[in-house]
């Protein structure tokens, strides 16, 4: 049997979904409370709030513009903050991976495990802010069902950047670096609370290098109409994205775990 | 041959930028069906060995063999047959012991139908069975470090790494792991136990390599090692400092080797003592007689201090 153990095997992958799958049948409803009650707090602040003061943003209401930029946000949040904490955590603190890395498993097959998970949890969660817009008067385009792929797309970019980040701050209290100084300029700088063209011109190319930025861009078109040209570019930019991140999580991982 | 090690060479690079080998030229076999015990002090070089047969270590020079596979080329296929109970408690906290043995058996590809049956398996001979749905975080102590070895044993390895099995431990759960282990050993699988507990690997070791400063410096039986470098008995002097210097000098001077022990030194090899020394040596002093043991050569072998 061990004869034939390859590169990339799918066990790993597996057995890191198994542990998963345990601790979420235990924690399942306050995650889902969580990710239902945050969008709902953001649309009626920011929907209701500045909805009655703004009406429409580019060509959209502006709830619905919010709807679906919280999609992104939350896709961003919910993946990177697992993919730094729990990876350190399990990395630094309770020396998980060395028990798995004497098992025969491969550092890039754990990446697999770990970030695999985040995206699919995130990915999926990350869709609740659409369904509490769809009580609040959304009326999606049959591409909405496809907000999903997108998110999962992102949420795997995110999460394997937040890995990475884990194996490069020396210790827990610098994710404040990464937290302020890289991901609330992400979030505030793709179009999700206000469209990038109320940027000021020097910002535009920022947002565009801002995998953010295309997975809102594609969770909108989702809903509202695809641009089917447009839309290819940002997927090509979130797939360039989440390799050049597996590329810096597995090499980080490796240095920190093999010596 | 499970283990051969041959030169293996492993460096570290300190933060002023000064290399320390932590393995310096180790040259050690293990045969098939064995309990061999790596005996060494701290920093030794016993745990950086233990994870350079997992290639979570790369070696900077020699070769490494496991089972029949080149470390680290084919150590995926080694660690299929070896299980490891590392030194450092890193079982899954939020885990029942249950679902940490799942866990495990799917990493260590135990097929599907199988896996009840090897948890089971795993955790009758970790006297758990009735502990199989508590959380990790609230077993005892001793408990979690027998689901670490359940953990090990859950794919029914051929080879079994014990790193430090039971430092830290109460004398009675030492006893209880130590009651595993022989299990496990009279099973015919092939164990490794680095250890720097002397009575540990005195009681479950067929043979023992004692390591200093990154090497093999004696290996053999535990009996052969206290006859080769021990003798038979060993006598304990109890007085002043400056007696117990002039104790040893009266023994150097006899070509007989010393050791401190606490408040007293003793005298390996007490049974070459000449008659005309006997007189001389004791003195008056309270003298205990003994039989040599394993810590004797342990100590004498690699230093009185510690580093």
């Amino acid at each position: 049997m061990t004869d034939h153990l390859k590169v990339f095997e799918w066990a790993p992958v597996r057995g890191v979904w198994r542990r998963e799958l345990a601790l979420f049948r235990r924690y399942w409803a306050s995650s889902s409370f969580a990710s239902i009650i945050e969008p709902t707090i953001y649309l009626l602040a920011f929907g209701f709030g500045f909805g009655s003061l703004v009406g429409h943003v580019a060509g959209y209401r502006y709830v619905d513009f919010v709807g679906t930029g919280v999609v992104a946000t939350a896709t961003l949040f919910t993946s990177v903050f697992p993919g730094m904490f729990n990876t350190y955590i399990r990395r630094t603190y309770q020396h998980s991976y060395d028990a798995v890395l004497a098992a025969p498993v491969d550092v890039h097959e754990v990446v697999a495990g770990e970030a695999s998970w985040i995206a699919v949890k995130s990915g999926v969660y990350s869709c609740a802010p659409i369904l509490v817009s769809l009580a609040f008067g959304l009326r999606p385009h049959a591409g909405v069902v496809a907000v999903p792929i997108f998110t999962v797309l992102t949420a795997s970019g995110f999460a394997l950047f937040g890995i990475w980040a884990s194996t490069v701050v020396p210790s827990i209290n610098s994710f404040d670096y990464i937290i302020s100084g890289v991901l609330a300029p992400l979030f505030l700088v793709a179009g999700t609370f206000f469209p990038i063209s109320g940027l000021p011109h020097w910002a535009h190319p920022i947002a565009h290098v801002n995998p953010l930025y295309h997975c809102v861009e594609l969770v909108r078109h989702a809903v509202f109409g695809f641009h089917p040209l447009a839309d290819l570019g940002h997927v090509g930019a979130l797939l360039v994205f989440a390799a050049l991140m597996w590329f810096l999580a597995v090499r980080g991982m490796r240095r920190r775990l093999i010596d | 041959m499970a283990i051969v090690l041959r030169d293996v060479v492993k460096r570290y690079t300190d933060r002023d930028g000064t290399s320390i080998a932590a393995v310096d030229g180790l040259t050690l076999e293990v045969p098939d069906g064995v309990c061999l015990g790596l005996l060494g002090p701290n920093g030794a070089g016993k745990s950086t060995t233990m994870r350079l047969l997992t290639a979570q270590s790369r070696a900077d020079e020699g070769t490494i063999n496991v089972l029949g596979h080149d470390i680290p080329r084919e150590a995926k296929q080694a660690r299929a047959l070896m299980g490891v109970v590392p030194q450092t408690d890193n079982l899954d906290e939020e885990l029942t012991a249950r679902q940490n043995l799942e866990v495990f058996a799917r990493l260590y590809r135990v097929p599907r139908a199988g896996v009840r049956a090897a948890v089971d398996r795993a955790l009758e001979i970790a006297h758990l069975t009735g502990r199989a749905d508590a959380r990790a975080d609230k077993l005892s102590g001793g408990m979690r470090r027998r689901l670490l070895v359940a953990r090990g044993l859950v794919h029914s390895p051929r080879l079994v790494l014990l790193d430090e099995p039971t430092v830290g431990l109460d004398p009675q759960v030492r006893a209880d792991l130590w009651g595993l282990i022989a299990a496990l050993r009279a099973s015919g699988v092939t164990v490794l136990m680095s250890t720097h507990y002397i009575e540990e690997a005195e009681r479950l070791a067929d043979t023992c390599a004692l390591m200093s400063r990154g090497r093999v410096i004696a290996t053999g039986s535990p009996a052969e090692l206290i006859a080769d470098h021990a003798g038979d008995r060993v006598e304990e002097h109890e007085g002043p400092p400056e007696r117990l210097a002039e104790v040893e000098g009266l023994a150097h001077r006899a070509g007989l080797p010393t050791r401190r022990t606490g408040p007293t030194v003793s005298v390996l090899r007490a049974e070459r003592i000449p008659p005309s020394l006997a007189d001389n040596l004791a003195n008056g002093d309270r003298v205990v007689r003994r039989a040599a043991n394993l810590e004797d050569v342990f100590v004498m072998l690699t230093g009185e201090t510690v580093d």
